[in-house]
């Protein structure tokens, strides 16, 4: 059903004068507050942007001022910020596109980020603005239009009907409706969710970019921790945007030559070493299937093994057959990594789509895996199906893979049974049954509601409910601070671990990937080099989060000489074009050390944040014992050989003669103590505390001592919070 | 057809009227750098003539927003109005025809429009036409 932009009716409204942006800013932030319709625009000052310096740093220094220690997600003081950083919508430099999702997590009550691709992004910023704050919430229906291109905010009622739920009608319904005319339907980009993510914890924020030789609007993910449910809660249907005039120069750059001459020095670098690499053009981030089977670490059955004799199935090569080749699928203009792979045509055999023939965004390598493999699903149609619908519902593929993994296990347990689960057989294997989970949960079906709460949730629940053993139901749900955890069997990395646990937001990959470095090279051996690691990382990566980039072009394509300098793993030439490229952005020069501080003072922020909302202890950066090692027997045995020589070598216990049992409770004793001795290094090497809170000391010395946050801090320092 | 610029090395002796007809046309000053046709100095008195072929079209299949095509005249041409700049059809363009100038918005090439072939006094470059590959 088409509407026009004519079905919508204007609530409010608010001109804006257009204002040309200088180095990478326009410093100045937009602010809507959906239950009074109110929107105003406020500048940015120049202390915030020295501290905080855009993208993730401002969301969160904005969703701090929002939110009070007690706000819960659905409270409508709980803000969603999107903002995108100096760097952001160049269209030089490949991976530039990125925007910076942040809110309340309802699985965690902690701040969660999410960093997003497509067009949203960087025509927001080029319409006029650093940040977007969402606040309140409507007693109706509504979308947010901002028209960069007249310098106007509406807020408009959607109409009472015709309008689509699922995203991947609603976004093109949107697209067509506000697009000025039919030649100009790339230059609008919707943010929306769909039906599931309102009866659920993990709901998404698709971002779309209109894909002119598909001739359809194709999306990006802001996955993670439900900001999708916090977005539907508010009852905001979508967000628009409209800009005309993407160039080479948006940004306004200080050296606008100089972001030619870098980002052309990526390109050809991508265009030469990236079929000989990662083949990032023809296969995304799915051309790690087959690596992690080979060396153990691809999730199968809820995480319990790494590896499955039909992981080939789903290899590499598997995907590039599927995905429609030569075309590109870059998520933003210029970036020749072009990872954003689509299978064309594909036909749904499942849900109220079924019969029809769609375009498929994916599978990434965390859906391949997470809702492949971790589910012993080897079929790629099952996957395919998964995807679509975890996509246009609006719910996140990694929380839905480690749903469904916990599912299908305590199915296997004999603790779910069709009358628990209102039917559905959680039978390994069956991409069916997950498609009818999903279904459920966009019905909002009494069980898709209950398993869209997470694991967390879930493992109390049945322990409770149904009398599961809640050691084992702890153990077996993988989530840390109520966020599944995404797709890498960390057990036999202790870096790993502490890099998917020791985080702000929950175990996710974006902070730090040790385990090659760690379990394969043996780089790290020591706590102290673990620490090490544990910091730069985090601190590294969190600086894409800053600038409105992605991760992807600083290592999954390298220079051809890279191995030859002494820490091959930094990329220390990208990082050079990084410092470059900001510069010639920004203006403002900039060193290696530079780098990692102005990273350090946001990371340091969100730890704060963190303590502030009653969390960010260190009982809260713990894994569950299925990110660490054998749980059952079987789960020793399937790896004898490699769990003794553990006990013998590292924990120096002699495993002859004794019984599984009791090995598997030495192993687990070790590795907990290991762990443990981990944080302490970690947090030591942060300059937190030994439970985990930043000292007021080290906040002075990166350049984070607001009163605010020293406040905070030393409330919990003392003992009162 | 194709309609193209065929280079012929063994003729050009390097005396660049053709980039500074080409840059003049086109950018208003005697640039080579800003010339679609490039003279290379082998040294030795030889000399290596480049020019898109317009067939190969790598940069028409990278262009994100399409201002890369192929014209009725059956040659290749940006639209410098749709191009946002982002210059992966220069990273793209296996011999180099594809060329941009710094701080420039947009990149240029040769749109096999003779004007260089024309006056070159040694009839090192013509126009000509090709089949399309099948």
């Amino acid at each position: 059903m088409s509407v026009t932009r004519n079905d919508f009716k204007v609530l409010s409204e608010r001109r804006y004068e257009r204002k040309a942006l200088h180095r990478g800013y326009s410093d100045r932030t937009l602010h809507v507050d959906l239950g009074t319709r109110t929107v105003e625009e406020r500048p940015v000052s120049a202390d915030t942007k020295k501290r905080f310096v855009g993208g993730k740093g401002y969301g969160l220094r904005l969703l701090w001022d929002s939110v009070k220690p007690t706000t819960r997600w659905n409270d409508p003081e709980n803000a969603i910020v999107i903002a995108m950083g100096p760097i952001c919508g160049n269209v030089n430099y490949p991976g530039s596109g990125k925007s910076l999702v942040v809110s309340i997590s309802p699985q965690t009550g902690v701040p969660i980020d999410s960093n997003v691709g497509g067009y949203f992004g960087p025509y927001l910023k080029f319409s006029g603005f650093d940040a977007l704050e969402l606040r309140g919430k409507s007693d109706r229906e509504v979308i947010l239009f901002i028209d960069g291109n007249e310098s106007l905010v509406q807020v408009l009622e959607a109409p009472a009907s015709g309008l689509e739920k699922d995203t991947h009608l609603l976004a093109e319904q949107l697209t067509h409706a506000f697009a000025a005319n039919p030649d100009e339907l790339q230059q609008v980009s919707v943010v929306s969710s769909g039906a599931a993510a309102e009866h659920t914890w993990i709901g998404l924020l698709n971002f779309s970019l209109y894909d002119r030789r598909r001739k359809g609007i194709r999306v990006k993910q802001a996955g993670r921790g439900g900001i999708g449910t916090v977005f539907r809660d508010k009852r905001v249907k979508a967000l628009v945007v409209r800009y005309k005039g993407i160039e080479q120069d948006n940004n306004a750059a200080a050296d606008p030559a100089a972001v030619q001459r870098i980002g052309l020095k990526l390109h050809r670098e991508i265009i030469v070493n990236d079929d000989k690499q990662c083949k990032m053009r023809k296969q995304g981030t799915a051309h790690l299937m087959e690596v992690m089977n080979d060396y153990d670490l691809l999730p199968v059955k809820n995480h319990k093994y790494g590896q499955d004799p039909s992981g080939p199935e789903l290899a590499s090569w598997v995907w590039e057959k599927l995905f429609s080749q030569n075309l590109p699928d870059g998520c933003w203009f210029g970036c020749t990594m072009a990872c954003a792979h689509a299978v064309d045509q594909f036909l749904l055999e499942t849900g109220p789509y079924k019969g029809q023939k769609v375009c498929v965004d994916g599978p990434e390598y965390e859906t391949a895996a997470g809702c492949g493999s971790n589910l012993a699903v080897w079929d790629p149609h099952g996957i395919l199906e998964i995807n679509f619908y975890c996509d246009t519902y609006g719910i996140d593929t990694i929380s839905f893979g480690t749903i469904a993994g916990f599912l299908m296990e305590c199915w296997e347990l004999g603790i779910l049974n069709k009358e628990r689960t209102g039917g559905i057989e959680m039978e390994w294997g069956d991409w069916k049954a997950a498609c009818e989970l999903m279904h459920a949960m966009a019905r909002g079906d009494a069980f898709g509601v209950l398993t869209g709460k997470g694991v967390k949730f879930l493992a109390s629940h049945f322990a409770k409910e149904f009398g599961a053993d809640p050691q084992l139901m702890k153990d077996i749900a993988l989530h840390g601070k109520g966020l599944e955890q995404s797709q890498y069997v960390a057990k036999e990395s202790l870096a790993q671990q502490g890099g998917y646990y020791l985080t702000n937001k929950g175990p996710q990959h974006d902070e730090a990937w040790l385990i090659f470095m760690d379990m394969v090279n043996n780089r790290i051996p020591t706590f102290e080099k673990k620490a090490e690691a544990l910091h730069y990382f985090p601190m590294f990566r969190t600086w894409f989060g800053l600038q409105g980039l992605c991760k992807l072009p600083w290592n999954d394509v390298e220079p051809s000489d890279n191995a030859k300098h002494a820490e091959p793993n930094k990329v220390p030439e990208h990082v050079a074009n990084y410092i470059a490229l900001y510069t010639a952005i920004t203006g403002e020069s900039l060193d290696w050390d530079g780098l990692i501080r102005q990273s350090e003072r946001v990371y340091n922020f969100q730890r704060a944040f963190n303590v502030r909302m009653g969390k960010g202890k260190r009982e809260d950066d713990k894994p569950p014992y299925r990110a660490m090692g054998p749980i059952t027997a079987a789960e020793y045995e399937s790896r004898a050989e490699r769990y003794d020589k553990a006990l013998r070598e590292k924990a120096g216990i002699d495993p002859a003669g004794k019984a599984v049992d009791e090995k598997v409770k030495l192993l687990r004793k070790f590795r907990t103590e290991q762990y443990e001795s981990l944080i302490d290094a970690v947090f030591k090497r942060r300059g937190w505390t030994n439970d985990g809170c930043p000292t007021p000391e080290h906040l002075a010395d990166i350049g984070m001592d607001l009163p605010e946050v020293i406040e905070v801090v030393k409330a919990r320092i003392s003992g009162k919070a | 057809m194709i309609k193209y610029l065929k280079t012929i090395d063994d003729k050009c002796v390097g005396c660049m009227t053709c980039t500074a007809v080409c840059s003049k046309l086109y950018f208003k000053q005697e640039n080579p750098a800003r010339s679609a046709i490039q003279v290379n100095d082998l040294g030795k008195g030889a000399f290596h003539l480049v020019a898109c072929d317009q067939e190969c079209r790598l940069c028409v299949q990278e262009c994100p927003v399409q201002a890369v095509t192929v014209t009725k005249g059956g040659f290749v041409r940006v639209d410098k109005n749709a191009c946002v700049g982002c210059l992966a059809c220069v990273a793209v363009c296996p011999i180099g025809a594809m060329r941009y100038y710094p701080g420039e918005k947009a990149p240029f090439k040769c749109v096999a429009c003779g004007a260089c072939a024309k006056e070159c006094p040694k009839q090192a470059l013509e126009i000509t036409q090709k089949e399309e590959r099948a």
